[in-house]
């Protein structure tokens, strides 16, 4: 098998951009199952709840969907707050989260995508942006800016939200209230508030994830599906509550998946993902950047 | 009870079962009823591993696949009666529970649960590309038109083969319960390193149960091919089978035998009847919302229910 | 002892009366499963919608054998699973007159021994090749892919390709990992044998895939004169897309891609379209041959519009339209709903429906294969009346339909 410079770089750059795709789908869970041992299995939900969302902007006002949801985050933090307060009155309070939450989010997982088919039917939907279909050329190395923009924007949340977690007051407290609570009561902070605002932060990331989703590949209630296993091999992969870990994990994932559709063939590459998920599971189970 | 009896009892109470339903005449009743006990193969197994151990499978699909693949598998090879392809299923299943258990057991009970979502979209990759299984394109197995024992319809036999796993199911699950594995398997669930510390053999009881959970899973499986006459690997991996393996002994309660049983025969109807009556999308709400429900008002589940009402009963007014 | 029995016979022939004047009230039940919810949802309420359209058609016109005519359908979820249930249900609890199939060979298969086994008489909507099996002598196919649906479906791809001048030699087969996608493939690669062309590449993705532009590139790597393509929607949106992002050089690109026959994907890829070749089961180009099927689809379009189901209607409603035309042909042809005598009919004689003249060969399927084969050009912007209009479709195969001849190489006609 021969190894062309232009189809192995090539094979780099649509790994990486899509691999940073793959991290803005991650991030949430690495914020609500990383930190906060929340299952919450409904995230693929949301991000096609913050696809329609996106989209119903778009086919109304001709808006960017991106611009969309970076707008209305605040609606969907909002949101979050609201399903956090529900799941730790029902769950976390009583002391039986992981598996009755995971229930209870699977039930929820439904009930959206019900939702969004009785309010927008089963056909799917796409956008048409003013970049879809243009593609810049660097030599030989293509950039189809339908991808290449969600990178940018991705990667950009990705290192916004670490930033917070790791500069500010209140995302230190997150990162603290994942480590130990006791000390983060005693210290004077609520912890309960800090997991609400870092649960509710992780809804807002699908948000924007959502819009992502809908600018790269049309989008229909049930897609959602098809994201769980990723989100949370990209979250376990790059290791637990480690934002550079699960940004690393989707890299990676997204880099064994171009490869392997440009010169083995395209059908083994979720195997070939998941299965490195299994090797580091065996051999490094805390994942690869986490403690 | 003892054990034997209970098994003895359950034995009749099948025949009485499959007796009494000669007298039904519509085929209607024998397809969504294959569908219930289907499921209450389902809950039982994963609650072996998932309830009495607490190790949560997300995978439940993945062996249930290869139960209805290991039946595609020797129906294409050598067309061997249906009980050698039910042992057959029963057996690889096993060994695949084995097999992941020694591998991800070592873990914390989250990864375990991960690795299980893994392996199952590892698994459903495989098949995608096995050409002789029939891959994508899918597989078609034909019911044999002389149908055994006289029985008038095919589904008729395979209704009554499920009567008999179901209840094997739930003889092999409370078994486990009573014996001196289930008080293991309970320590190990309350708190595995108490449970080490104290001389519990835990991996070999944590390989046992998943063994056991994969074996029983993937004897569900097995009559699936005929069930349907056309298997490809979006249906034998679908979603709903790791949902409701999951969402029934949660649903039923978790600690018992009868809990997934429970669970199965309420969520399984309940499922079957909307399926035919509420022609849409509010099926799929119907169940979220039961789920919800269910979870956050009774978390133990029904038995959970059960028991409380007993309890205050037993204190008096 | 003789008025006694005039009047007991004259009782009973009243009573014989009012029964059988009861029983004709009863409205005439068809059953059927179909896809509300799940993957292909979209194509099965576009069909809902057709057969509810027929439906009215045929009760404003007085019902069939005098009876006015009942669709009774539940939602099978694009899940084989739930098939022999819903069968079953509607032949022993609901007990219906007649039944047809869901959409797609996952939920035909599965209903086959049922109606093996009770002997019905069963109509199904686009399944791929799913009689080759069971050869079921009841068994009918809406679809024209022609008595041998894999070949018949890929015909005219390869047929317009081997009219290039200088003859093509490679070929590159890639498709989904799913049942039509693969059936698909395998006609493919017997047209590549007959046709004499190499197989340069031969792969298959999942159908999750998100992004395309790996595959795009390992097929131009091997330099095709062909690139014959089976997807289903989200995955033909993304290849249609890849392509154009990499700049796919070949001769002919296209064939199987299910998608751009409905409005969201003609609307959205646009432009991306130009040059493409693939199948359609109907185009505005063609409409002089299928008289009263604008009829049909103004009427569709309406409702459609309202459920938000495919406003364009181009792909199943016909069919599934023309579908319930030949049971109601057959109906009132033999004069009732013996599932034997239907059969019989069905086998033997020429349909006259809005898709035109329909026949069916020995094991079901269509005796002469008829699916469009069409190249798309000058298409401009993303609006949707440019499509319902003549002008941006050429149609290249078969023969009695062809408004034009193919343009290649793709990359020049990109544009």
């Amino acid at each position: 098998m021969e190894f062309p410079t232009a189809l192995v770089l090539n094979a780099i750059v649509a790994g990486l951009l899509l691999g940073g795709f793959y991290a803005a789908v991650s991030v949430g869970i690495s914020i609500s199952f990383g930190m906060l041992d929340v299952v919450n299995i409904a995230h693929p939900a949301f991000i096609i709840l913050g696809s329609y969302v996106a989209y119903s902007f778009n086919d109304r006002m001709g808006v960017d969907p991106i611009v969309v949801s970076i707008v209305l985050s605040p609606l969907f933090f909002a949101f979050g707050l609201l399903l956090y307060r529900i799941y730790y009155q029902c769950f976390e309070k009583r002391g039986q989260e992981s598996l009755r939450g995971l229930a209870f989010f699977f039930g929820i997982l439904f009930i959206t995508e019900v939702v969004l088919v009785l309010v927008f039917g089963v056909d799917y939907r796409l956008v048409g942006t003013a970049y879809s279909s243009t593609t810049l050329h660097l030599g030989a190395v293509d950039f189809p800016l339908r991808l290449a923009v969600p990178f940018v924007v991705a990667v950009t949340m990705v290192v916004c939200v670490q930033l917070y977690l790791s500069r500010t007051f209140f995302g230190r407290a997150v990162l603290a209230v994942a480590q130990d609570q006791l000390a983060l009561r005693l210290m004077g902070v609520n912890p309960i508030r800090v997991k609400e605002f870092a649960f509710a932060l992780s809804i807002a990331t699908a948000g924007v994830a959502g819009a992502l989703l809908i600018v790269i590949q049309p989008v229909q209630p049930a897609i959602g599906r098809e994201y769980i296993g990723l989100v949370f091999a990209v979250c376990v992969l790059g290791g637990m509550g480690s934002i550079w870990g699960t940004l690393l994990g989707a890299l990676i994932l997204g880099l064994a998946e171009s490869f392997t559709s440009t010169f083995f063939g395209p059908s083994w590459a979720p195997a070939v993902s998941f299965g490195i998920l299994l090797a580091a599971l065996a051999f490094k189970p805390s994942g690869l950047l986490g403690r | 009870m003892r054990n034997r009896t209970f098994a003895a009892l359950a034995f009749l109470v099948a025949i009485a079962v499959i007796a009494a339903s000669r007298f039904v005449s519509n085929d209607y009743f024998f397809s969504a009823a294959y569908t219930v006990l289907q499921f209450i193969i389902l809950a039982t197994a994963w609650n072996i591993l998932g309830g009495y151990t607490g190790y949560v499978n997300f995978g439940s699909a993945a062996f249930f696949a290869v139960g209805a693949y290991t039946t595609v598998f020797l129906y294409k090879a050598a067309q061997p009666p249906l009980p050698v392809m039910i042992a057959a299923g029963t057996v690889v299943a096993g060994l695949l529970g084995l097999m992941v258990g020694y591998l991800t057991l070592r873990m914390r009970g989250v990864f375990f649960a991960i690795a299980t979502l893994a392996l199952a979209v590892v698994l459903y990759t495989f098949v995608l590309n096995w050409d002789y299984v029939g891959g994508a394109r899918g597989a078609y197995i034909l019911q044999p038109r002389l149908v055994p024992f006289g029985l008038p319809r095919y589904v008729h036999l395979l209704y009554a083969a499920m009567v008999l796993m179901a209840v094997l199911a739930l003889v092999v699950a409370r078994a486990i319960e009573t014996s001196f594995i289930g008080r293991g398997l309970a320590a190990i669930r309350d708190d595995e390193v108490a449970a080490e510390c104290a001389g519990v053999p835990t991996l070999r009881l944590k390989l046992f149960s998943a063994t056991v959970s994969g074996a029983l899973m993937g004897m569900a499986g097995t009559t699936f091919p005929y069930y349907l006459s056309y298997v490809e690997p979006s249906a034998a991996f679908n979603l709903s089978y790791a949902v409701n393996s999951i969402a029934m002994p949660l649903i039923g309660g978790m600690t018992s035998w009868l809990g997934p049983l429970i669970g199965a025969v309420l969520l399984g109807s309940v499922q079957q009847v909307v399926q035919v009556t509420v022609s849409s999308a509010w099926n799929l709400l119907i169940v979220g919302v039961l789920l919800v429900a269910f979870v956050t008002l009774a978390p133990n589940g029904i038995m959970g229910w059960i028991d409380a009402w007993r309890h205050r009963r037993r204190r008096g007014p | 002892m003789r008025k006694l029995t005039l009047w007991l016979s004259a009782g009973l022939a009243l009573l014989l009366l009012a029964a059988s004047v009861h029983a004709q009230q009863q409205p005439l039940k068809i059953g059927f499963g179909m896809s509300l919810t799940g993957p292909l949802a979209g194509n099965g309420k576009a069909a809902l919608i057709s057969m509810q359209i027929w439906a009215e058609d045929v009760n404003a016109r007085g019902g069939l054998l005098g009876r006015k005519v009942e669709l009774v359908y539940y939602d099978d979820q694009t899940n084989p699973s739930t098939v022999p249930s819903i069968y079953n249900k509607l032949l022993d609890v609901d007990k219906v007159d007649l039944v047809v199939s869901g959409y797609g060979t996952n939920v035909i298969a599965p209903a086959m021994p049922i109606m093996m086994q009770r002997n019905m008489t069963f109509m199904a909507l686009f399944g791929l090749n799913v009689n080759s099996k069971f050869n079921y002598d009841r068994y009918f196919q809406i679809m024209p892919a022609g008595p041998e649906p894999a070949i018949g479906w890929t015909q005219g791809f390869f047929d317009v390709a081997m009219t290039l001048n200088p003859r093509p030699q490679t070929v590159a087969l890639v498709g989904a990992d799913a049942e039509y996608p693969a059936l698909a493939l395998e006609g493919a690669r017997a047209q590549a044998k007959r046709t004499g062309l190499k197989i340069v590449y031969d792969k298959s993705y999942p159908p999750n895939t998100v992004d395309f532009s790996p595959i795009v590139r390992a097929i131009q790597a091997t330099n095709p004169d062909l690139v014959f393509l089976a997807s289903y929607p989200p995955d033909s949106a993304g290849m249609v897309r890849a392509v154009n992002e990499v700049g796919l050089k070949t001769r002919m690109f296209g064939g199987g891609l299910v998608g751009t026959q409905f409005a969201a994907l003609k609307t959205q890829l646009g432009p991306l379209l130009n040059g493409m070749v693939n199948y359609e089961a109907y185009t505005p180009e063609v409409a002089a041959k299928f008289p009263f099927l604008d009829q049909f689809l103004a009427k569709y379009q309406g409702r459609a519009v309202k459920e938000g189901v495919d406003p364009l209607g181009f792909y199943l409603p016909p069919y599934a339209y023309a579908m319930m035309q030949v049971l109601e042909q057959a109906i009132k042809a033999t004069g009732g709903l013996d599932q034997a005598k239907l059969a019989d009919y069905m086998h033997s004689y020429e349909f006259d429906t809005y898709v035109g003249k329909v026949r069916f060969a020995k094991n079901g399927e269509w005796s002469i294969p008829r699916m469009l084969t069409v190249q798309y050009h000058g298409v401009n912007g993303n609006d949707l009346e440019q499509w319902m209009k003549p002008g941006h479709v050429t149609v290249l195969a078969p023969g009695d339909y062809k408004t034009g001849t193919v343009l290649a190489p793709y990359q020049e006609n990109r544009k």
